[in-house]
C-alpha cells in the first residue's frame, strides 16, 4: 500500500474520528469504548477500526479488558493503538527529512548545539508572535496540540495537590525520526523552540524529562520546581 | 511459553574529554548529576553492569584513556534497554549540555560490542573495540547505535568465546591488540 493510499483510508469522516480517538488514548482502547466515544453502533466501531488496522494506522492485539483471568473471565476482546510508523504525502515530491537528517549531521559533528539552539529558541518566539507567555497549563495545551504535540494533562504521583501536581505531556514528538538518530542535538533544539514558544518568563516552565515513547519535554509550574 | 534465555549482552564504552577539572564549578552540574544518573542506570531494567572506581560509585577516577578524558564501560541485556536509559530517561538532560562540560570528539567516542553472557569487560578490552572502529568503521567486532549488529553476526567475535578458525591472532582478545583482522571480516566502512 502506498502512503497515498494509506492516508485516503482516512478520508471516511466516520473513520477518521474513530482514529484520532484511538490515537488521543495514548493506550489500548476496545471497541465498545470507541464505540460510545464517536456516538456510533459497535458493528460500525468494529468495521472500520478493522479498516484502519489493514491499511496499517491501527495495531491491534486483544486484552481480556475486565482484568479478570482464568474460568470467567470471558473471551479476550480487541483493542487497538495507534501504529508506530508514519505517512506522508508531497506534491510535487519532496524530501525534506532527508535535508533535515543531512544537516543534523553536519550540525553534530561540528559541536553546533548552541547555535541550533539559538535559532529554535528565535523560531518558536516568532511563532507565539505577539502573544504572552503562556499564563496556564491549559493555554499551553492549546499551543502544543496546534503544532502537533498531542500534549495530555498528567497528574504528578506523589506530588502533594493543589498547584503545580499537574503536568504536561506530549504522546508526540513532531522531529521523530530526526530525534531518533541524533537525540542530544534534536531534542535540545525541540526543548529551545518550545521555550521561545510558550515564553521563558511566564509562571510555567519548560524542562527536559525524557522517558520511553513520548517527547521528552514536560511543561509545568514553575513555582513548583525551585529545587 | 518462556523466552530463551540471552546468550549475549551487549557492551557499552564511551570516552568523554573534559573540558575542567572535575573539581571546577563550570563542571559542578555535571558532577551533581552523576548520582542520580547513576542510580537511574543502576534501576533500569536491562543493566546488567558498569564499571565503578574505588569510590564504588562511578568511573570517573579511572583515566585509561588520558588523564582528562572519563569513560563510561557497562554491560545491558539489550540494545533497546541501553538506548533507552540512554536518550529516554534522565540521562538526556546530561547529554544535550554536553558541551558545556567536554571537548567535541573528532574521532567516535561512543562503541558497542557483544559480549556473552555473563562476561564483564576489560577497560583494556573496551577501548580495543572503540579503536577497532575509529580505525576500520562500524564492524560486528564495533558499531554503533546507527549502525548495529545483531548478537548472532557478531557471534564469531565475542570476547572468550571459540574463534571460528582458532586462529591465534583472533582480535577481539584482550592480550592481542595488535592482531591483523581475521580472514572474512566484512570490508571495512570509512568512518
Amino acid at each position: 500500500m502506498e502512503d497515498i493510499e494509506t492516508i485516503a483510508v482516512l478520508q471516511d469522516p466516520v473513520r477518521r474520528r474513530l482514529y484520532e480517538y484511538v490515537a488521543a488514548q495514548g493506550r489500548e482502547v476496545g471497541r465498545n469504548e470507541v464505540a460510545e466515544a464517536a456516538g456510533v453502533s459497535r458493528t460500525l466501531a468494529a468495521h472500520h477500526l478493522d479498516r484502519l488496522t489493514e491499511a496499517g494506522l491501527l495495531v491491534s492485539g486483544s486484552r481480556r479488558l475486565t482484568g479478570r483471568s482464568g474460568p470467567g473471565a470471558g473471551r479476550p476482546a480487541k483493542v487497538y493503538t495507534r501504529a508506530r510508523a508514519e505517512w506522508s504525502v508531497s506534491l510535487p515530491a519532496r524530501d525534506y527529512r532527508t535535508a533535515a537528517e543531512l544537516l543534523a549531521e553536519a550540525a553534530e559533528e561540528a559541536g553546533l548545539d548552541a547555535g541550533l539552539c539559538a535559532a529554535a529558541r528565535r523560531r518558536g518566539e516568532v511563532l507565539r508572535g505577539e502573544a504572552g507567555p503562556c499564563g496556564s497549563l491549559g493555554e499551553v495545551m492549546g499551543v502544543l496540540a496546534a503544532r502537533g504535540y498531542e500534549p495530555h494533562l498528567e497528574e504528578k504521583a506523589g506530588a502533594e495537590a493543589g498547584e503545580g501536581a499537574r503536568a504536561v505531556r506530549m504522546r508526540n514528538c513532531p522531529f521523530d525520526v530526526v530525534a531518533e538518530r541524533f537525540p542530544p542535538l534534536v531534542c535540545g533544539m525541540n526543548l529551545a523552540l518550545l521555550e521561545g514558544l510558550l515564553g521563558a518568563d511566564g509562571s510555567l516552565r519548560a524542562r527536559m524529562d525524557a522517558r520511553p515513547g513520548e517527547c521528552c519535554v514536560v511543561v509545568e509550574d514553575s513555582k513548583n520546581n525551585t529545587d | 511459553m518462556t523466552a530463551p534465555r540471552p546468550t549475549a549482552h551487549l557492551a557499552e564504552l564511551n570516552i568523554a574529554t573534559l573540558s575542567y577539572p572535575l573539581d571546577d564549578p563550570r563542571v559542578a552540574p555535571f558532577v551533581e548529576a552523576l548520582d542520580p544518573v547513576n542510580a537511574a542506570a543502576d534501576g533500569t531494567p536491562g543493566f546488567v553492569w558498569r564499571l565503578v572506581d574505588e569510590s564504588g560509585g562511578d568511573a570517573t577516577g579511572l583515566r585509561p584513556a588520558g588523564e582528562n578524558v572519563i569513560v563510561n564501560l557497562s554491560v545491558w541485556e539489550t540494545q533497546e534497554a541501553l538506548w533507552d536509559f540512554t536518550y529516554r530517561s534522565g540521562h538526556l538532560e546530561v547529554m544535550r549540555r554536553r558541551r558545556e562540560w567536554f571537548e567535541r570528539h573528532v574521532r567516535a567516542h561512543l562503541v558497542l560490542w557483544w559480549v556473552p553472557a555473563g562476561h564483564i569487560p576489560t577497560v583494556e578490552e573496551a577501548l580495543e573495540r572503540l579503536a577497532d572502529l575509529q580505525a576500520h568503521g562500524p564492524s560486528p567486532r564495533a558499531f554503533t547505535f546507527a549502525s548495529s549488529y545483531t548478537a548472532a553476526e557478531a557471534a564469531p567475535y565475542l570476547p572468550d568465546s571459540p574463534h571460528p578458525s582458532d586462529s591465534p591472532s583472533t582480535p577481539c582478545l584482550p592480550d592481542s591488540p595488535d592482531s591483523p583482522d581475521s580472514p572474512g571480516l566484512p570490508a571495512a566502512r570509512p568512518v
